[in-house]
């Protein structure tokens, strides 16, 4: 690949939400609120592009801003493994 | 509060009373009502929305199989459409029939003239496109090619860089005037006929895979390209592509470059877009919901045999999915234990389904067995003990928002949306 093509900055692309990790604090609160565990939320691989440009660790989770029709905006969780 | 309503709700209410001058003490008033009524258009926690979804999806999909609309003789490109169209997309498969890309441009690459340079940088040529007529030798073992100098020239490509492009092994490549002559290098055993086919495919210019472009104006006097094979990497390095809109129709392709929440999004766009164009429509969230089911395990997985039913946790369900003998022989071998945890097992086992009523356990203290203790002590425990005994029974109700009761319900309506 090119370098242009190492640049690009995929976060800024139509089809990607926005993403954000969870501190500790916010975690145990969100697994509290949903009364699961965290191997239940769904995945995102660790080699996952995203993953990789926000730097993100194994067992964090990442919040998703995700855009919808009908919602207008909600918030998804992944477990990055 | 306003923030358990979803963003769209929010806003919609903000607008109307802005509109009607509605206060503060009265606004919240109206926020009530509306809470009311969005948590009374709910599904119930454990309702079976995967079934549902998978029937709303299965209907228009047969009558898709009846009227497919067939564009024939219409200019343009020629993309997969209607069921088979469909297929692809939920099966998961690697490659579509049909790959295209529509590939948007940076303003100052907007107008025709760059587009239509843009789009001669991307579109592959392939030395068969530059050969008026080949020949073989065989007394001296050659392939001669006549090369079409004209558009060599049209296309900015050198005589004399043409032999740097072949990169077959074992062969000397020399051009001389118009004609490009091909010598192997060993003469015995050689088939010259393989090499000949192997020789013209060769990639000389643009980007591999992509065989078709076509620029055209889009609305709001955009000028875009769409194309015919797809090859995102490589596009999106290209200077003047705008990297923020330019997309492919193939998730797989969009997972590799952009990561499994932009793959969810492509396939909710693709299919959605498939069924539309039919002049069928299917409601957003039942896509989305099987998009997300697809992607729940960080990579995207087809509906099927290889996919989602497949890899179900319980032995039993994949048992009554398919390959029977597969997986029962494989569990006896590896000593695998099923929980009976879902809904095809506990169906097999004739028992409840964990599914609306069925899913909800009743939760009650036993007494607890009499310690020695003083007898007034003893008597006030006890009265204490009844007080929260009759209080204790609660339905223990699973969350809402909980995710994985959900995923159970759409591996569900996967398995039944395959059978």
């Amino acid at each position: 690949m090119s370098l242009k093509g190492d640049c690009i900055n995929i976060l800024e692309h139509v089809l990607v939400p926005k993403f954000r990790v969870l501190s500790d604090e916010e975690k145990a609160r969100l697994l509290e609120k949903l009364k699961t565990t965290k191997e239940k939320l769904p995945k995102i691989l660790q080699v996952d592009p995203i993953v990789t440009n926000i730097e993100a660790k194994k067992g964090d989770i990442l919040e998703i801003k995700r855009k919808s029709e009908v919602a207008g905006e909600y918030v998804y969780y992944r477990l990055v493994v | 509060m306003m923030t358990d309503l979803p963003l769209k709700i929010r806003e919609e209410i903000d607008e109307y009373c802005k509109k009607k001058g509605i206060e503060s003490e009265k606004k919240h008033e109206i926020v009530e009502k509306v809470k009311h009524f969005y948590r009374m258009s709910m599904y119930d926690p454990e309702e079976a929305v995967g079934v549902v979804s998978a029937q709303s999806l299965s209907e228009p999909a047969t009558q898709m199989t009846m009227r497919t609309y067939h564009f024939a003789g219409t200019a343009g490109i020629q993309v997969t459409l209607g069921l088979p169209r469909l297929a692809e997309i939920f099966d998961a498969k690697k490659e579509p029939e049909t790959p295209s890309m529509t590939i948007y441009l940076d303003p100052e690459h907007g107008s025709e003239t760059k587009a239509i340079e843009i789009a001669k940088k991307i579109k592959e040529v392939k030395l068969k496109d530059f050969v008026l007529s080949n020949v073989i030798d065989l007394i001296n073992l050659t392939i001669t090619c006549h090369m079409d100098v004209e558009k060599l020239k049209k296309f900015d490509v050198d005589m004399k860089d043409l032999p740097k492009h072949v990169k077959l092994k074992n062969i000397d490549v020399e051009a001389k005037g118009k004609e490009l002559i091909i010598m192997p290098k060993k003469a015995d055993n050689v088939n010259l006929h393989k090499l000949k086919y192997k020789l013209l495919e060769t990639h000389i210019k643009g980007v591999k895979n992509i065989s078709h472009v076509i620029v055209s104006k889009e609305e709001g006097d955009e000028w875009v390209i769409s194309t015919l094979g797809s090859n995102l990497h490589k596009v999106l390095a290209i200077e003047g592509v705008d990297t923020t809109r330019t997309t492919c129709n193939n998730p797989f392709e969009i997972y590799d470059v952009f990561g499994v929440e932009a793959a969810r999004n492509s396939i909710i766009k693709e299919a959605v877009g498939t069924i539309e164009e039919q002049g069928l429509g299917v409601d957003i969230r039942y896509v989305s919901m099987l998009a997300d089911l697809m992607t729940s395990g960080g990579k995207i997985m087809g509906i099927g045999r290889y996919g989602i039913a497949g890899n179900k946790d319980s032995v039993l369900a994949r048992m009554a999915f398919e390959e029977t003998k597969k997986h029962i022989i494989s569990a006896a071998i590896e000593g695998m234990r099923d929980p009976l945890k879902g809904h095809v097992e506990n169906i097999i086992m004739n028992q409840v389904i964990p599914m609306g009523t069925g899913a909800f356990t009743l939760v009650g203290r036993m007494p607890e067995v009499k310690v020695e203790q003083p007898e007034d002590e003893a008597e006030e425990t006890k009265a204490e003990k009844k007080e929260e005994k009759a209080e204790k029974p609660v339905k223990k109700k699973a969350e809402k928002e909980e995710k994985p009761a959900k995923a159970k319900e759409k591996k569900k309506a996967a398995a039944k949306k395959k059978k």
